[in-house]
């Protein structure tokens, strides 16, 4: 009983359809490791002790009589930036403390269907803005590789707690690097499906023309059997893309002989800490080892990614975070003397410091006589970016290089300086500005640290990615390094 | 670029924030620290290049105008600071 929380997710899935352990005691396994490993690392935000033994108890019946998935009765945790029925989702602020969801995201009700347990919510960032997990409202969250190290952001409860293995998986979301980094940062395995795979209903929007949702676990076979339940078409988001989910599970086992593999040359330049170049070496090695052809590659203009994404989704937040305004949910400020003043007051309290410094430059990169020089400017880079990338797939299968120039850097240290903060997403901010999936997974440890490699897929081929981090993961331990203490 | 006290308070003014003198002095530096990494942007040459749409170049979805949705005003309106009578309420707008 003691391992349950070592086991992979087919390990579970047989041994709850064998009988050997029913999903209450599953459950009840996480939620005391949650309640003894969590005070310090503050990965969850609101735990669902009594929903998760009622969805457990419901998993139970359901496999009791045969109608039971894959994923019936695994717990997992939701971050908390996915509206959840009748429990509180905060989204990391203040603005949301209060606000108990009417409804659940098209992620979490999937889940849902599937018969995955929920087991509570994760901290992050303040509306998914940062990259360090220190700008929400509930406090930072540690790394569990060393407590006085961030987890990296915005889904940095999320990396933290399955580092921990607090919980079996949990889900993420990425508009800038927001799965990967911090999947690089603590040591697990995270994934950023296509723009338009994951239903982006329910999720609180931050830049709607870049935010994904995905897994984040201990594996990439566990990546896939959760994607393969998160992803498809949803009529509720306009963006959702109408065509078939791919047979994730069936690609694992793929050989990977003579798979080209373009080594992005601008991810190897001066930025890249000599550790992490290393660590990346190491993997690469063991690719070419396993078949793989590795190729140079370039992305001439990856490095305007970060200033173009700095107007996009500034400008996409403060257009979609109006509607905060004090009225119909959230925070409101007492006594408000009129319309103006409410909505002024409760958005200045609701906000953290972060938050606000980027609605107000989205408003300034919006406003009359500037959007020519700001938002269409940054559009047309963008395209360019995406065009470095068709080019470069014309040539190879799959685009490598580092999730994070550094290991988790510590708290205090980048949280005074958005500029510093900002480029911590160097190598993460491409593949959304272009839309494409990409997965950062466990590579060699880097002075102790985990360190991320970086696999970027070409539109729809999460399976390929999968494949090849799952033939990296059967050769080599790397996944399985955990944390002192857990 | 650098931002003056009088355009940060207007730009707060547009994104409806309210803003302490302190907190203006702070944003100066700031956003125009964050703007200036933004400008390097203009290094590139974008004359010829379309501006993306739609990182799958997909048009807009459309659906058939019919009803859809269901009355959900009470359990949407648990969650709202201030409700009267099914509405909504704010400080007085019209003296």
């Amino acid at each position: 009983m003691s391992e349950l929380h070592l086991k992979s997710i087919a390990e579970l899935s047989a041994g709850l359809a064998a009988g050997e352990y029913s999903s209450e005691e599953l459950t009840r396994h996480f939620l005391a490791r949650i309640q003894e490993l969590d005070e310090g690392l503050n990965s969850v935000v609101t735990l669902a002790e009594e929903a998760s033994l009622a969805a457990a108890a419901a998993a139970d019946a359901r496999i009791a009589k045969g109608e039971a998935g894959p994923l019936t009765g695994i717990p997992i945790l939701h971050k908390d930036i996915f509206c959840t029925q009748g429990v509180r989702t905060a989204c990391g602020s203040r603005m949301l403390d209060n606000f108990i969801s009417p409804y659940d995201a098209t992620v979490v009700s999937r889940l849902k269907d599937a018969g995955v347990v929920m087991l509570g919510k994760t901290n992050m960032d303040e509306f998914a803005m940062g990259s360090s997990n220190e700008t929400s409202y509930y406090g930072p969250v540690r790394n569990p590789w060393d407590r006085d190290r961030v987890p990296g952001g915005s889904s940095g409860g999320s990396a933290a707690a399955v580092a921990a293995r607090l919980a079996v998986a949990a889900t993420g979301t990425d508009t800038g690097g927001s799965i990967r980094q911090p999947a690089a940062l603590c040591g697990i395995t995270g994934l950023k499906p296509t723009y338009g795979r994951v239903s982006r209903y329910g999720m609180i929007a931050f830049a709607s023309s870049l935010d994904q949702a995905g897994p984040m676990t201990r594996s990439a076979e566990d990546a896939a059997w959760l994607l393969a339940a998160m992803a498809g078409f949803d009529e509720r988001d306009s963006t959702s893309v109408d065509r078939p989910v791919d047979d994730y599970l069936g690609q694992l086992d793929q050989d990977i002989k003579g798979l080209r593999v373009g080594v992005v040359k601008e991810f190897f330049e001066d930025g890249l800490n000599p550790g992490m170049r290393e660590s990346m070496e190491t993997a690469m090695e063991q690719l070419k080892a396993l078949g793989a052809e590795l190729v140079d590659v370039s992305l001439p203009n990856s490095h305007h990614s970060v200033a173009a994404y700095y107007v996009v989704a500034p400008a996409e937040c403060s257009s979609n975070l109006s509607r905060f305004d004090g009225v119909r949910f959230g925070h409101r400020c007492e006594n408000p003397v009129d319309l103006e003043d409410l909505y002024k007051r409760s958005r200045a309290e609701g906000f953290g410091p972060e938050v606000k410094r980027r609605i107000m430059i989205g408003a300034y990169a919006l406003s009359a006589g500037y959007y020519d020089a700001y938002y269409l400017k940054a559009q047309q880079v963008r395209q360019v970016i995406a065009d470095d990338f068709r080019k470069a797939f014309e040539n190879v299968d799959v685009l490598l290089g580092p999730a994070s120039p550094e290991t988790a850097f510590r708290l205090g240290e980048k949280s005074d300086d958005p500029v510093s903060m900002y480029l911590s997403d160097i190598y993460t901010i491409a593949v959304n500005l272009a839309g494409l999936p990409a997965l950062s997974m466990p590579a060699p440890l880097v002075d102790g640290l985990p360190a991320g490699l970086q696999l970027i897929g070409n539109y729809f081929d999460e399976g390929r990615i999968l494949n090849l981090a799952h033939q990296l993961q059967q050769a080599t331990d790397w996944h399985l390094q955990m944390p002192e203490g857990y | 670029m650098s931002l003056d006290a009088e355009e940060v308070e207007k730009i707060a003014h547009l994104a409806r924030i309210a803003v302490t003198s302190d907190e203006v002095e702070a944003l100066k530096g700031e956003l125009s620290g964050i703007l200036d990494l933004v400008a390097r942007m203009s290094e590139l040459d974008t004359s010829e290049i379309v501006p993306m749409a739609h990182p799958l170049d997909m048009p807009q979805r459309l659906r058939p105008d019919v009803v859809t949705e269901e009355n959900h005003r009470e359990a949407y309106q648990a969650v709202a600071p201030a409700v009267d009578n099914g509405l909504y309420l704010v400080p007085r707008v019209i003296e």
